[in-house]
């Protein structure tokens, strides 16, 4: 098993973010981390990043603990992109692709930065300053970001949050043909149950805390007897029962 | 310590340096208001004070080191503030980059910071003062070192209150210098202060490097003992320093801020 979560708890002050939660994903799928706002997805995807520190439990990456590898070592491995973290926004997109690249110690990072900006279509706005694009172009350039490393384990918080169906399009067609080119193990939290359906090979779904179901996105819609995915979605998340 | 990521961060203030001239602007301008202020009170001294009377420029000349450290500690504060403003944090905390590399691209810039907004104001005091820190000779390498550090630990202090409590320390930031001018006898001699202060006092390095400027200008004597003594006590509180970031990084890992922040 690629990444295995043991018994992940966070608790802060008194309140519980995490409660015990396990899963695992294997080497080269890409698992979608779903539920409602406040239910502890960006605290599990913090803890997995070594941006929270665990209250219990453990992260296993290739069966040893995260905790074990040297920070520069273990983050060398992942990468994380998200509307909500943004680029230096007096930099240019290229500035800041090259200064990701430099602190990732990417060799050949001309010709790294090259093709990621043409595989992405941001070559036009190069010169730009990142803080005068707009959503759709910022959220390709955090892609590119993310992706310039060619990490192992991509974390990806809701990549397509407020963009216009044409980009959020782009992004998801993107992500999906990357994947099928490159080896790499992707967590997709996210709020759009389409994208999820499209991209991920199985779901987690978190409640309060608590992971409340899993499975691929046919067992689940067939579980609950429903036609797809959002419909599967309220129904586990307003129910009171656990699966 | 990988000297590419410590230059990779240190070119992202630079970038950033470099693609605003009111940017530029901003860091010439307050050190050249505050030369032109104190080279004005630095006259007026000069030629009404007993203390002063052979003294030109002891007052410029305290007023362009203390303007020294006071740039170091701020230009740290300020490019750790740039990430929480660009909201650029946790990019950062994620990147393979080591804690103590992030210090060191930090120290290391700050000082670049300090010099794009200090070297011109010093240039300025030499034609319309008559003044020049040069004067004081090769200490004040060793004086600018003690300063330095000292400016740096201060800007740790304040980036780790900003870690434990969040963007709302920022204010702290801008006042912190400010806070111990008064038991840095910058101006004046440490005999002003009363007794207890003066015990306080003596626990800084500021001290020890103005009296020692002061003995060089005024007296033209200089003791290495006590120059020495100052750069060993900024060291003392540097250590202190990357103790207490350390200690608030982890303390922000548990309280789990470093996720959210400059949201």
């Amino acid at each position: 098993m690629f990444i295995k979560i043991q018994n992940l708890s966070k608790i802060y002050n008194k309140y519980l973010a995490v409660n015990k939660i396990n899963f695992q994903i294997e080497k080269n799928k890409t698992i979608g981390l779903l539920g409602p706002n406040g239910c502890g997805k960006t605290t599990t995807i913090g803890m997995i990043l070594g941006l929270v520190t665990p209250s219990h439990g453990e992260i296993l990456i290739d069966n040893k603990n995260i905790n074990s590898f040297s920070r520069d070592k273990i983050l060398n491995r992942f990468n994380f992109a998200s509307p909500y973290v943004e680029l230096p926004k007096k930099l240019t997109v290229k500035q800041n692709l090259e200064i990701y690249g430099r602190l990732y110690g990417i060799e050949n990072l001309d010709k790294t930065i090259d093709e990621i900006s043409n595989d992405l279509d941001i070559k036009s706005f190069f010169e730009r300053k990142t803080g005068e694009l707009s959503s759709g172009q910022k959220n390709r350039v955090s892609l590119a970001k993310s992706l310039i490393n060619r990490p192992e384990i991509l974390l990806l918080d809701e990549p397509t949050a407020s963009l216009d169906p044409d980009i959020g399009d782009f992004i998801r067609s993107y992500i999906q043909d990357y994947k099928s080119k490159n080896e790499v193990t992707i967590l997709l939290a996210s709020h759009n149950m389409n994208e999820v359906e499209r991209l991920c090979d199985s779901i987690i779904m978190m409640k309060k805390g608590n992971i409340i179901d899993k499975g691929t996105c046919k067992d689940l819609i067939q579980k609950h007897g429903r036609t797809n995915l959002e419909e599967t979605f309220l129904k586990i998340v307003r129910s009171k029962d656990e699966f | 310590m990988n000297f590419n990521k410590i230059y990779a961060l240190g070119l992202r203030h630079i970038y950033l340096i470099m693609n605003s001239f009111p940017r530029i602007l901003d860091l010439i301008y307050w050190p050249t208001v505050q030369i032109f202020l104190w080279g004005f009170i630095s006259k007026f001294f000069t030629l009404n004070s007993e203390y002063y009377s052979n003294t030109v420029g002891v007052i410029l000349t305290a007023a362009i080191l203390y303007d020294f450290l006071f740039r170091a500690s701020i230009s740290f504060n300020m490019m750790f503030l740039e990430e929480i403003w660009s909201r650029n944090f946790t990019n950062l905390f994620i990147a393979p980059i080591r804690i103590r590399e992030i210090i060191a691209a930090l120290t290391l810039t700050a000082i670049l910071r300090t010099l794009i907004g200090l070297v011109p104001a010093v240039l300025i005091s030499i034609p319309l003062f008559g003044v020049s820190v040069l004067k004081l000779g090769i200490p004040l390498i060793f004086l600018l070192i003690g300063l330095y550090l000292f400016g740096i630990t201060l800007g740790l202090l304040v980036t780790s209150g900003l870690l434990r409590y969040g963007p709302s320390f920022e204010n702290i930031a801008w006042a912190s210098l400010f806070f111990l001018a008064p038991l840095g006898c910058i101006y004046y001699p440490i005999d002003i202060l009363p007794n207890f202060l003066q015990l306080i006092a003596k626990a800084l390095p500021l001290v020890h490097i103005f009296e020692e400027m002061r003995s060089i200008l005024i007296s033209n004597s200089v003791s290495y003992v006590n120059i020495l003594k100052s750069i060993s006590i900024s060291i003392v509180y540097f250590v202190f320093g990357v103790i207490v970031f350390y200690y608030s990084y982890f303390g922000a890992k548990k309280r789990g801020t470093l996720i959210n922040m400059g949201e």
